[in-house]
């Protein structure tokens, strides 16, 4: 996004730009953004759940959607053409894996090895209460059972 | 001139903690207990020499001494004083010097306060500071050597990672950060110390360690907060936390000492628990070096992963070292550390602390087994993938609603036992708070089921915690007549642990609200605007006035000037938010403009413009009580700070009488 | 001291050391394509840059993937504003040139930048053998799941993408590539694969 501000410096700043080395062309054939119209607020709401679920591939693990990268926004813009077209979120994120790999899907898939991430907490908890009545039970079980 | 001097300083000071902590041993060993004052004086010796070098440092810095290898990777002469300064711990070098430094100022504490204490166990602490600081020593006369001389010297450096030099938060938040993580090198010292003098049988260690715990996690809560401050201003996106891994690498250790500080209340009391809290503590440590060494070695991509290389291999080492050490110390005696335990009742403060350790620690382990999957499933599937934002969400949150509901429960309910009949009377009115605040949430709009709990848990927990001041005043008032101000103080003064312990909840509390309420009822839109166009959000408008551009020092900025309007139509303020470009960097760092209320922040970052200043796309986010996420981080320390003052013995003062708690006499040899 | 006991907690640490020690010999930051031996997605971009001589394109003709089968294409994705992509520039260029009446087309996509400013690049640069063409909002760039440029995407004859390259191509590397999809080519049994710098 340099070359924006190299042109504002220019343009608007006048010449305060003298220590960049480029020149300040071409911006205006820059495509706006996309902007997010209120006429279809449940489509926006799609594309918010969509976007937050897949992963800006510039940045530093933000999603699409809380990235203010230009490709995070064309990304964007891309889950809400394909909603729009009757997608359904899962074939949009299935589109954004054949081009990018699992990598982009922020929260991994409930699928084969990735099914332990998700059972280790829970089996962890599970354990860790059962194990905390075992102990309540013996610590306050009557006095003959400790030594 | 100055790099010799601190490179020899260093070289001296790893010949110092080499010595003292080779000494120690051979010195209990041989009875020489005279022979101490030279392991001391080798700590003393150490924290001068490593001062030196940072001195040296930041006066290099400063000077723009560019035939330093470290100011000529960060420094540059046209960055702002304050940030030359801090960019001491802006890169890789620097920060494992300031890190040597904390740790050489920490170990020497701890020698001034505790070398007159009688046995070995402060000996063999300190000995395992100087280990560790040997570590560290090593580094900085190896491969993160900052003092590397460059020939031929530049005439001007690349200045600090643009991120860092572009909010003075970066001047608190790293300082915060390694106080807390290398203070918990303490507790882990008096730990292995305890194991080492064969006194982890007694609670004396956890008492002297024990404040040093809570200093180094008020300082470690601190620089989250500060932390997440910082990216909320900088990252422009109107978050203030993303589970990075750099993220969860403190808050990892921030969970297992505040289960730390739970449980070792419960092995004071009922002298059990002790081998459980011997390993929150040591893991505590463990967690802070695998912090570092993940966000560090570039092993997991992260914000801050500075860079990949030859110290990576060292930090392996040393993981490698501290675990198989310590986890061989604290299996292999762990028969002699584990005591029976003995609770009064299922209805006792006691099992809610088991509860909340099991809570802290599941947190902990999802949130470790979601940092360290990436790596899993690539060695296992030869795939990459990732875990962000809705993992931790989906799996950490419904924990962190139960420590919530926790902490309204704990602070209610009596050490010992108590009947359920009497558990139900005191659990009354913080359910009363918890329906009130949850139908709030309701009728706000809140759907989200974890959201309404947490609310509904927000109320609870406060009601439980502040009826405790409430109870305590009252008792006071009444009984010897005091104004309320003064019941308050001496109540507080009275047992500084326990009420230091409330209010750090209340700060707690407060966070949650801020994050819940945030994140709940967050409005955000994004629009282009000519200049006099208004965007309104969640009933904020604002106004765009124009678009400028200013060219400073170290970078150029452009920004755009929007006006606030009110309800009438009148302008109410104005937010200036900005792009900033670096010279040294193609990424812009934006610089989003946040106006705080007490109810919440309207926060208006600049996404792009047009070069002639036709118009700007500007993102309005409308963020409800943020700005207690920040207070609530203050009333913790505020909380940490009372705490730590000497309450005397009434921490464990009121001892159900039901109940006797069993001896600890026998412990305390 | 329970020697067992302390082996058996010692041998626990050692996964996750292993773990750690196998995380050295990976790059996060690398991150493998899905895309090597699929079909390459279409598109039908725009000409801003002509090129030059035989291999030259109208200015405002279109470039479709789908009419080029039977040819070896390099898709290089680039912008003005990327400073790698000033040191694969001429390679690129000059290669183009070298297959001049071979059954292969280099088309360069413009990625996040103008027209203008883009063109202005390709005059600084000393010219251009190829077409580039305008890909607005990026769609084609996400279709190759693009993260950043320069990259470098060779199709083969029957439209599959045979290679990917991250980062500015070596000359070498792009004619071996070539080469080995080119029907006359000495079998050199090499699987394609996507390469990542």
């Amino acid at each position: 996004m340099k070359r924006h501000a190299l042109a504002t410096l220019a343009v608007v700043a006048g010449a305060l730009c003298a220590a960049r080395p480029a020149s300040a062309q071409g911006v205006e054939a820059r495509s706006r953004p996309s902007v997010a119209t209120a006429a279809d607020s449940a489509l926006e709401a799609q594309t918010t759940a969509v976007a937050s679920t897949l992963r800006c591939p510039v940045c530093q693990g933000e999603s699409l959607q809380d990235s203010p990268s230009d490709l995070a926004r064309q990304m964007r813009a891309v889950v809400r053409d394909k909603l729009r077209a009757g997608e359904t979120p899962d074939e949009v994120r299935a589109y954004f894996v054949s081009k990018y790999g699992e990598w982009i899907l922020l929260e991994p898939t409930m699928t084969g090895l990735n099914i332990l991430l998700y059972f280790i907490p829970v089996l962890l908890v599970i354990g860790g209460l059962v194990l905390v009545a075992f102990l309540v039970r013996r610590w306050t079980a009557p006095e003959s059972t400790t030594p | 001139m100055i790099d010799l001097l601190a490179h020899n300083a260093l070289l001296v000071s790893l010949a110092a903690v080499a010595f003292g902590a080779i000494l120690t041993p051979v010195t209990i060993r041989t009875g020489r207990r005279e022979w101490l004052q030279l392991v001391y004086g080798a700590v003393y010796a150490n924290f001068l020499l490593v001062s030196i070098a940072a001195v040296s440092m930041v006066v290099a810095l400063v000077t723009h001494d560019f035939s330093v290898s470290y100011v000529a990777q960060v420094g540059s002469r046209s960055t702002p004083l304050l940030f030359t300064v801090i960019s001491l711990w802006g890169a890789l070098e620097g920060s494992i010097l300031f890190w040597a430094w904390v740790l050489g100022l920490y170990s020497a504490a701890v020698v001034a306060l505790h070398r007159r204490r009688l046995g070995n166990l402060v000996p063999y602490a300190v000995m395992t500071l100087l280990a560790v600081a040997a570590f560290f020593a090593i580094l900085l006369v190896g491969p993160a050597d900052p003092f590397l001389p460059v020939f031929p010297v530049p005439a001007d450096g690349p200045g600090p990672n643009t991120l860092l030099q572009n909010h003075y938060l970066m001047a608190v938040h790293p300082p915060l950060l390694y106080l807390g993580y290398v203070g918990m090198s303490v507790p882990f010292a008096f730990a292995l110390g305890a194991i080492f003098s064969n006194e982890a049988a007694s609670n004396d260690w956890s008492i002297l360690s024990r404040r040093w715990m809570l200093t180094s996690w008020g300082f470690l809560s601190a620089a989250i907060i500060a932390g997440m401050w910082w990216s909320y201003e900088v990252l422009g996106w109107g978050g203030y936390w993303a589970w990075d891994p750099v993220e969860n690498a403190s808050f990892l250790p921030w969970l297992t000492a505040t289960a730390y500080l739970h449980s070792v209340m419960v092995q004071e009391r009922r002298n059990m628990l002790r081998l459980w809290t011997l390993n929150l503590c040591v893991a505590t440590f463990v967690l802070t070096i695998l912090g570092t060494f993940l966000t560090r070695s570039g092993i997991l991509s992260s914000v801050h992963a500075f860079t990949t290389g030859a110290i990576g291999y060292y930090f392996l080492a040393f993981i490698a070292i501290v675990l198989v050490t310590t986890l061989m110390l604290v299996a292999g005696n762990s028969e002699r550390i584990q005591t029976k335990g003995k609770l009064g009742g299922a209805a006792s403060r006691e099992t809610v602390f088991l509860l909340n350790n099991l809570f802290l620690t599941a947190v902990m382990l999802t949130v470790l087994v979601g940092t360290l999957y990436p790596l899993v499933a690539e060695a296992v599937r030869g795939v990459k993938v990732s875990v962000g934002v809705p993992f931790f969400n989906r799996m950490a949150l419904p924990a962190m609603v139960s420590l919530l509901f926790l902490m309204g429960v704990g602070p209610a309910l009596p050490w010992g036992s108590t009947t359920w009949a009497d558990a139900r009377k005191r659990l009354y009115p913080p359910g009363i708070a918890a329906m009130i605040l949850g139908a709030i949430a309701v009728i706000a709009g809140a759907r989200s089921v974890y959201a309404i709990l947490a609310f509904a848990f927000v109320g609870y927990a406060a009601m439980s915690n502040v009826r405790e001041f409430w109870i305590g005043m009252r008792a006071r008032h009444r009984a010897h007549g005091e104004s309320w101000p003064t019941a308050l103080v001496r109540l507080v003064a009275g047992n500084r642990r326990r009420y230091g312990g409330y209010v750090a909840h209340i700060g707690v509390l407060l966070i949650a609200l801020g994050i819940t309420a945030s994140s709940t009822f967050r409005s955000e839109r994004e629009a282009t605007l000519t200049p006099g166009q208004t965007l309104t959000v969640a009933g904020h408008t604002v106004r765009l006035k124009n678009l400028w551009g200013r060219e400073e020092p170290q970078r150029s900025v452009i920004g755009a000037t929007m006006d606030v309007v009110g309800k009438n139509g009148a302008i109410i303020g104005t937010m200036e938010p900005r792009m900033n470009y670096y010279r040294v960097s193609d990424q812009p760092v934006p610089t989003p403009a946040v106006r705080s209320s007490i109810t919440g922040d309207l926060y208006v970052n600049l996404m792009a413009f047009e070069s002639s200043g036709a118009n700007a796309t500007v993102k309005v986010i409308v963020e409800p009580f943020v700005p207690w996420i920040w207070f609530g981080g203050l009333v913790i320390v505020i909380g940490a700070i009372i705490g730590l003052g000497y309450g005397g013995r009434s921490a464990t003062a009121p001892a159900p009488a039901t109940n006797p708690a069993p001896s600890i006499a026998s412990a305390d040899s | 001291m329970n020697w067992k006991r302390a082996a058996i907690a010692v041998l626990a640490a050692a996964p996750l050391i292993a773990l750690f020690a196998y995380g050295f010999s990976r790059d996060p930051a690398e991150i493998p394509s899905p895309l090597p031996g699929h079909a390459a997605p279409e598109f039908t971009l725009a000409v801003f840059a002509p090129g030059e001589g035989p291999l030259m394109r109208p200015l405002g003709d279109t470039v479709r993937l789908g009419a080029l089968v039977g040819k070896v294409v390099v898709v290089n994705f680039w912008a003005s504003w990327c400073g790698p992509c000033r040191a694969e520039h001429a390679g690129l260029s000059e290669t183009a040139r070298q297959y001049v009446g071979k059954p292969v087309r280099f088309i360069g996509v413009l990625y996040n930048d103008g027209a203008a400013a883009a063109s202005d690049w390709i005059t600084q640069m000393g010219g251009q053998s190829y077409p580039a063409v305008m890909d607005l909002g990026s769609v084609t760039a996400i279709d190759y799941g693009v993260y950043g440029v320069p990259e470098t995407y060779i199709v083969d004859a029957s439209g599959r993408i045979a290679y990917k390259y991250v980062g500015p191509i070596p000359p070498s590397v792009l004619r071996q590539w070539i080469d080995s999809l080119l029907p006359n080519a000495t079998a050199t049994g090499m699987m394609p694969l996507a390469v990542v710098r």
